[in-house]
């Protein structure tokens, strides 16, 4: 057997205790900056994508299509040490002013997760069978008024699934930002290791977090498909 | 735009980027990657098939453990997976592991989780009367499943299956952290060297990676595409 002593005080409290819950409060702060960012642009691409003037609908398909067939990590590398050549000095001198680890990360993160973002929020309203607008316009609704009465809130109930799935990946994506510096909750669980050889408590606390992070949020998800999407679903 | 690029110091690491060291030395850069890639596919698409399988079993002991494992990978970053592989397996074996092996096994293990899903998707999209079927002309419940519901699931999880890859190119990035001389690291490493050139060196990295993804991704749409064509007639 492993001759190996477990001691648990080490990850429950004191000082590498307060360096996970510092960890923690990184991941958290970087994912609720990635997912409301990577949304509001990924709601844009999706736009894009749809759009009748061929240009604009071939520059978003070209953006989606790069940014998904990267690594994230190798995007995070690109922001970090790349990224001067072809920002703007305005850019890069507010980058510079700021936590340019976080940024970076925040970044890489947005743009990664907003092309898949783009497909799920699409695939949605594409779903929605065509004659739904057309009887939808047939019946006096304007263009706005038929997505915005008929078309959306279909759209909204089968795009929510994947795209909640998309935050908890871009929430666990976060660790990446690790290999920059940035420090989240995987780095200060390697941190802790590093410091007291004490891996097996250091990581087992981590994955736990991590493990109660995507519990609490896909609860969320099944609770509000059932309360509000699908209320009268047995 | 403040300077030019400059992409000679692609043109001159070329091969150092293709494959590292080779023969002189060790397997590495985008051939490394590779290895990994397709390495860790094939161990994972049979850990996602004994895992998707056994999560459909009807004995509740073995389903409820397998989908809590499966669950819980699914839960944790793959960097996680990687560490605890770092650092478990030597001590469970008493020796040291090599770096691309704690990689492998760690791309394999969380990918297999995954894959799993896929597995299972694929067989529950079977009809259930063909099951009834098979069992009523005399086969054996894993007879039914080996002969008759497998064959037809596999060939629908084709294109979720490349998909799976494509995740799995992307993923070996993060070998890098473990020290792994694949593309990734071996970029750094000549951004470390050249110290001029990270805009022009990523470009290129996130060029290689893009041009092999895309590939695999148009290619499972264009299976896609065909096989439910096939279905249709």
């Amino acid at each position: 057997m492993l001759k190996y002593s477990f001691d648990w005080s080490i990850v429950t409290s004191g000082k590498y205790f307060e360096w996970l819950v510092s960890g923690l409060k990184v991941t958290l702060e970087l994912s609720a900056v990635g997912i409301v960012c990577a949304f509001i642009l990924g709601l844009i691409i999706a736009v894009l994508r749809m759009s009748h003037f061929r240009p604009v609908r071939w520059i978003a398909t070209a953006y989606l299509e790069f940014f998904r067939n990267t690594p994230l990590l190798v995007q995070i590398f690109f922001w970090y040490f790349g990224s001067y050549k072809v920002l703007p000095t305005v850019v890069n001198d507010w980058l510079n002013s700021t936590n340019f680890e976080f940024a970076a990360a925040a970044i890489a993160l947005t743009i990664y997760t907003s092309a898949f973002i783009a497909e799920d929020i699409r695939s949605g309203i594409l779903s929605i069978p065509k004659e739904q607008m057309e009887a939808a316009r047939s019946a006096g609704f304007s263009y706005l008024r038929s997505m915005q009465y008929i078309i959306l809130p279909q759209a909204v109930r089968i795009t929510v699934p994947p795209l909640v799935n998309q935050f908890l990946n871009l929430a666990k994506n976060s660790s990446l930002a690790m290999s920059i510096g940035v420090m989240e909750l995987t780095y200060q669980a390697r941190q802790v290791e590093s410091y007291t050889f004490k891996g097996f408590e250091a990581f087992t606390a981590a994955t736990v977090i991590y493990l109660v992070l995507s519990v609490i949020i896909t609860a969320l998800m099944d609770l509000y498909n059932k309360k509000v999407l699908n209320p009268h679903r047995a | 735009m403040e300077e030019a690029l400059n992409f000679q110091v692609i043109i001159d690491n070329l091969t150092y980027f293709m494959i590292g060291r080779y023969p002189n030395g060790p397997l590495g850069g985008l051939g490394l990657t590779m290895y990994l890639a397709v390495v860790s596919c094939v161990l994972s698409f049979f850990g996602g098939l004994i895992l998707g399988l056994l999560s459909l079993s009807r004995n509740a002991i073995i389903r409820h453990p397998v989908n809590l494992f499966i669950n819980a990978v699914r839960g944790i970053p793959l960097l996680m997976v990687i560490f605890w592989m770092y650092f478990l397996l030597p001590a469970l074996m008493g020796k040291t592991v090599p770096e691309a092996t704690t990689v492998i096994m760690g791309l394999t293990i969380f990918t297999s989780a995954y894959m799993s899903q896929i597995v299972r998707a694929g067989i529950q999209g079977i009809p259930k009367g063909q099951t009834e079927a098979a069992i009523s002309t005399g086969l054996k419940p894993w007879q039914a499943m080996l002969y008759i519901i497998l064959p037809q699931g596999l060939r629908n999880m084709i294109p979720s299956f490349v998909n799976q890859f494509v995740s799995l190119i992307k993923d070996t990035s993060l070998a890098f952290i473990v020290g792994v001389s694949e593309l990734t690291h071996v970029g750094t490493q000549i951004n470390n060297r050249t110290m001029a050139y990270p805009t022009e060196i990523f470009i290129f990295i996130a060029g290689v990676y893009f041009v092999l993804c895309f590939a695999f991704t148009s290619f499972s749409r264009w299976l896609e595409g065909r096989l439910t064509w096939r279905k249709s007639i």
